[in-house]
């Protein structure tokens, strides 16, 4: 599986990383390199096997299905870069 | 008392119960050592007056006979768990400046032992790393250099300033967090002891999160008797993190007898990795030979998957970190970049986390987004899991078989210089955790012990990985292993 410049630009917009053109060649070399040594798992026979859920077999414990928690308001916003009037700020969304 | 920094977490321990010293020196000692070891880059956020506070307050405990168990041991706490107040931002700058409104899980315990926190340890950005050299805040430098030689070493990572202070006297003992060696490997590389406990034992609340299927908090000490001293402090169930255990936590110290006569001890063919150095070899059957001759019986075992434990973990960490990290989209904490006029919601998001993360860790996101997109989740990250699943299996027939612990090298060579590994590929770093990794995929506990020196002078540990939940046990094994070794060499300060 060979990565090209085309795909390592779409990963980077699923990623939401901004990536400049001119960094792409270098950036689709690096994923074959990784993706090159990922490759072994092909030589595994993984028929019947189950993909891992969970490390420690355990069942997710339950609680009452109840508030326990909130009225923070000011502490949530208090790392905020831009807070106004109670809420996160952010660039215009819909249009 | 001089040079209290010097001391151990039971040392101190015992020193303060019978009044020779207080907290208040011990963390005097500690601070004037930290300030005269900024070259060692690593205590990034240092917090005299919390600590001197705190030292204060277990002080009058002490006194009043209400001490318990870490009460007025001054230790460093990495930067990935979130302390009140404090600057928190797991060495990246996409977090610069955040101060946490709530405490971690296993600080705060550490707090309600009595611990004092003298400031926030260097690491990899968030993790990301074997050498702390993709931190933001630069690289961490271990006090250990070769004989004859100043070039500056790395102390491994990602809890490279953890294993840095500890080793230089800077603290008593740190908290360290570890997703495929990020305990295990520091402490190798500067002759220390770190243990990550079994998956679920330490709360992972409030810890920045890398990879939430592997990661798990642990102490880094300078003595086993004080990695379990530290390690029963730190765990616990937490109804916070679903997958902590709620399991009794044993009194680990009083599980170090020293005895493990009668223990069969599994030396896996499967670690004796082509181009091994000599002297890897060597410590590792040194090891096998020291356990012998306390009583264990060892024997040859296979874990044929293993081979595959690094290849599987590059496709399941960086697929969770790149979930684990898409939260960092400048909305709710740390950095926002400017923004051109015309710029939306998608240019702020792409923008802030080219500036924000750096390298490795926008490599590592962006290899995890590629395995878990349509077309490819089943050809990587569901085989990765499955390979998972028969990682785990090996050790499980292991142990089924009547192994009680299993001996490895705990890293495939000592530390290597700072920048030396800049020209190589990321996987050549890659493959320093070619024998700690393993045992994050298959959740279990895994200690790295002192063992000896190799030519030059530097550190080289031997790793113990025990059966799941029972890390006192494994203490115990890894508490003869170092009494046998006797391992006493400290780094000659030049910093």
């Amino acid at each position: 599986m060979s990565i090209d410049q085309s795909t390592a630009a779409k990963v980077a917009k699923l990623a939401r990383i901004k990536v400049e053109d001119d960094a792409l060649p270098a950036l689709a070399d690096e994923f074959n390199n990784i993706l090159g040594f990922i490759e072994q798992l092909n030589e595994v026979d993984v028929e019947g096997v189950e993909p891992m859920t969970s490390v420690t077999p355990q069942r997710l414990k339950r609680r009452k299905d109840e508030v326990t928690d909130g009225s923070q308001q000011d502490k949530v916003l208090a790392n905020a870069p831009d807070a106004r009037e109670g809420f996160f700020a952010v660039p215009k969304v819909v249009e | 008392m001089s040079d209290l920094n010097k001391l151990g977490l039971a040392e101190a321990r015992d020193a303060l119960r019978k009044g020779d010293t207080t907290s208040v020196e011990l963390t005097e000692a500690c601070l004037k050592a930290i300030d005269a070891a900024d070259a060692l880059n690593a205590f990034v956020h240092k917090t005299p007056e919390i600590a001197l506070e705190r030292a204060r307050a277990a002080d009058e405990r002490i006194k009043a006979g209400d001490a318990p168990s870490m009460c007025g041991l001054p230790i460093g706490i990495k930067d990935l768990f979130c302390t009140k107040g404090v600057d928190s931002q797991a060495a990246s700058n996409i977090l610069k400046g955040f101060k946490p409104e709530y405490e971690s899980t296993v600080s705060q315990q550490l707090v309600d032992a009595g611990a004092v926190m003298l400031g926030k340890l260097n690491m990899d950005e968030f993790a990301m790393g074997s050498s702390n050299e993709t931190s933001a805040y630069g690289n961490a430098v271990s006090p250990w250099r070769r004989d004859g030689d100043d070039a500056q070493l790395t102390p491994g990572g990602s809890s490279g300033g953890s294993a840095a202070a500890v080793a230089a006297d800077l603290c008593l003992a740190a908290t360290g967090t570890d997703t495929g060696g990020s305990i295990r490997q520091p402490a190798a590389f500067t002759g220390t002891v770190g243990i990550k406990p079994t998956y679920g034992r330490c709360s992972r609340w409030g810890v920045v999160a890398f990879a939430s299927s592997l990661d798990q908090a642990g102490p880094m000490t300078k003595s086993v008797r004080d990695a379990a001293i530290m390690l029963e402090a730190m765990c616990g169930h937490d109804p916070k993190d679903s997958t902590s255990a709620d399991l009794p936590v044993p009194d680990f110290e009083a599980m170090l007898t020293g005895d493990i006569r009668g223990k069969k001890i599994g030396i896996p063919k499967e670690y004796r990795m082509d181009g091994m150095p000599e002297e890897i070899s060597k410590l590792w059957a040194d090891g096998a030979e020291m356990l012998k001759a306390a009583g264990a019986e060892i024997v040859d075992i296979s874990l044929p998957h293993t081979k595959y434990a690094l290849p599987a973990y590059y496709v399941i960490a960086p697929a969770e970190a790149s979930s684990n990290l898409a939260r960092y989209d400048g909305v709710r904490y740390g950095h926002r970049a400017t923004l051109e006029a015309g710029d939306g919601i998608t240019e702020m998001y792409e923008k802030t986390r080219a500036e924000g993360f750096g390298p490795e860790v926008q490599r590592r996101v962006m290899v995890g987004t590629y395995v878990l997109s349509a077309g490819f989740y089943d050809a990587y990250y569901n085989r990765a899991r499955k390979v998972r699943t028969l990682i785990k299996k090996d050790f499980e027939d292991a142990f089924a078989a009547g192994v009680d612990a299993i001996l490895t090298p705990a890293t495939p060579s000592a530390a290597f210089g700072l920048g030396e590994m800049t020209e190589a590929d990321p996987v050549q770093m890659y493959l320093n955790d070619v024998f700690t990794v393993t045992v994050n995929l298959a959740g279990l506990p895994g200690i790295a012990v002192p063992a000896g020196l190799d030519a030059k002078g530097l550190p080289l540990g031997l790793q113990l990985i025990g059966k799941p939940w029972e890390e006192g046990d494994l203490l115990n094994t890894a508490y003869a292993l170092e009494s046998a070794a006797g391992f006493v060499a400290k780094p000659q300060q030049w910093w």
